[in-house]
């Protein structure tokens, strides 16, 4: 993969998407659908943590198989602040991140100082074991999960209303999409980019790569927990499913689907996938099998995903 | 001459070994400031290990390794390549997907103590025109000025290997390590690198590894050979040329 480059044309499709969601819940009211006013949000909180996974996996090559610790540990943050009466969003959803970013440093830490298969692997035992610590927590409902009674309070907004915190989460998307459109064309975006091409060559320029590695799985990481945080709120509950591997495995599908290394995939993918989920399972409940030819057909055909199709990725040449 | 020449680079006693096999057995090495100095040996003898070992892909199992006067061997590489000690590989290491132009900027950009931090995550880099500028140059000391935009796996071999010199000499290298820098190629392309190392060798220090005889030969200004992990003999060509233990062991019918 060159180097990302966004374009005017990228950049001008964009802000028309973004005009079209801001526009999406009168829309929705138009035509007496404000139930998928929820469900939009929840579209965008999984866009969200795609993005960040796509950070780590598409931009800093890292192939962490245990992205929905992070995830997930962000929602259980915020479950277990309301339980104990914090509602803030303002302390809880930076806390959330926080400790995500923490528990990130330290997986990382670790699992950088391997390579390949070996990272895949670690990364996959580091959030399996955060999922059996949570499932045996009783205190934090176990198996049942923690359910969040209150949506975080958010100064003079008000979250309970589904189209408030709608806005909410598309203000933090855009922020966070803008901000990794940023570091892609920094200094850091292109040493993370070159080390993703060739790591002993970055070595031996006199990059400290694991340094750079680290500092880039530790922002990923820390956002996916801000996307949890985002998610337990919209859902209701802080379930111990978000921390299983096949949810590290679904945000996987949908960076690939999407476009791995591309600034946008992560959103194009999780669009895909929950579009699909949404209005095939009443078709069928085998609908996954129609998923899977999809993935093998973008593996195949496209490997710079739905986005790289359409030019919204790496510069080709 | 020489003898006034200060030592850049002290190899002392180096050994290294995989299971019961020495590499290196107590390999010595003097590198003076300013010269060419050819590291020469049949396959298998430690040249390449050495190189690893020296730049810091390696550690060393004992033996010191000082340079200017700075002690090495505890450092990882890319502290050592701060310090001003830089390699090439033996198979071509470049970045194939990146731009020519992209391949140069990434390692100018590497040289902290010029440009300040890397961790610069907000500042778009396209604002940094003085590292862009020396990629420029650097491309066309190496003769690849035009062919900045292409991708680097477009290039043929012998440009390849010429865009790697450029990556190491982007580090400002007191020292450059070179391995096997002809490796691969075409009478054309061998010559063509043949003047670059001489132009490099007005500025920079040079310890190079390579098979190629004729090109040792006319470049090097003083020899050492490798046989067996031990430098048996180090001195001028025309010493090495002419010593009896080199001719058994390496030149054979060729001297």
């Amino acid at each position: 993969m060159a180097l990302y480059r966004s374009s005017p044309g990228r950049r001008i499709a964009a802000g028309v998407v973004l005009v079209l969601l801001v526009l999406l819940p009168w829309l929705l009211e138009i035509l007496d659908q404000s139930f998928y006013v929820s469900f939009a949000s929840r579209v965008l909180i999984f866009a969200l943590a795609a993005t960040t996974l796509n950070l780590v996996i598409g931009f800093g090559g890292m192939v962490s198989f245990g992205h929905a610790a992070f995830f997930g540990v962000g929602a259980y943050c915020v479950a277990i602040l309301a339980d104990s009466g914090v509602l803030s969003a303002a302390l809880a959803w930076p806390l959330a991140a926080g400790v995500a970013a923490l528990l990130a440093l330290l997986v990382g830490a670790i699992s950088l100082r391997t390579r390949g298969v070996y990272f895949i692997m670690i990364t996959l035992a580091f959030a399996q074991m955060v999922f059996y610590l949570v499932l045996s927590l009783k205190s934090w409902g176990g198996d049942d999960g923690l359910s969040l009674l209150h949506r975080s309070t958010f100064g003079s907004l008000d979250l309970k209303d589904d189209s408030t915190f709608y806005f909410v989460v598309l203000a933090l998307l855009t922020l966070v999409l803008a901000a990794l459109d940023r570091l892609a064309h920094s200094r850091f975006g292109r040493v993370i980019q070159s080390i993703r091409e060739n790591e002993t060559r970055m070595e031996a320029l006199g990059y400290p790569v694991f340094t750079y590695k680290l500092v880039c799985f530790v922002i990923g990481g820390g956002l996916a927990g801000l996307a949890g945080a985002l998610l337990v709120n919209q859902s209701g509950l802080a379930s111990p499913s978000l921390l299983h591997w096949m949810q590290s495995g679904t945000l996987m599908v949908m960076i690939v689907i999407g476009g791995v290394g591309s600034v946008f995939g992560g959103v194009v993918g999780a669009v895909l996938l929950l579009l699909c989920e949404e209005f095939f399972v009443g078709i069928s409940p085998h609908w996954q099998i129609g998923l899977g030819l999809v993935l093998l057909a973008v593996v195949l055909r496209a490997p710079l995903g739905i986005a790289g199709l359409f030019g919204w990725g790496r510069n080709r040449e | 001459m020489s003898d006034q020449r200060a030592t850049l680079l002290d190899v002392h006693e180096v050994s290294k070994h995989f299971g019961g096999i020495y590499a290196l057995n107590a390999a010595s090495l003097k590198v003076e400031a300013g010269e060419v100095h050819a590291l020469i040996g049949p396959n298998g003898a430690g040249k390449t290990t050495l190189i690893h070992v020296l730049s810091g892909a390696m550690p060393a199992d004992a033996g010191r390794v000082l340079f200017a006067g700075q002690d090495l061997v505890r450092r990882p590489m890319h502290e050592r390549v701060a310090l001003g000690l830089a390699r090439s590989y033996q198979i071509t290491n470049i970045f194939p997907r990146l731009t020519v132009l992209d391949n140069v900027t990434i390692a100018v950009q590497a040289r902290v103590r010029d440009w300040g931090s890397s961790f610069s995550f907000w500042k778009p880099f396209s604002l940094d025109s003085a590292i862009v500028a020396e990629a420029h140059d650097l491309l066309a000391q190496v003769s690849l000025a035009g062919l900045a935009g292409r991708r680097a796996l477009q290039l043929s071999h012998g440009e390849q290997r010429c865009l790697e010199v450029a990556l190491v000499l982007a580090t400002k290298p007191k020292l450059l390590l070179l391995d096997e820098p002809m490796a691969g190629m075409g009478p054309d392309e061998s010559a063509r690198m043949v003047g670059l190392i001489e132009h490099l060798a007005r500025r920079v220090t040079v310890l190079l590894v390579e098979h190629d005889m004729d090109a040792v030969f006319r470049l090097a200004d003083r020899i050492s050979v490798l046989v067996g992990g031990r430098i048996i003999a180090s001195g001028d060509p025309e010493a090495i040329r002419a010593d009896a233990d080199v001719r058994r062991a390496y030149l054979g019918d060729e001297g």
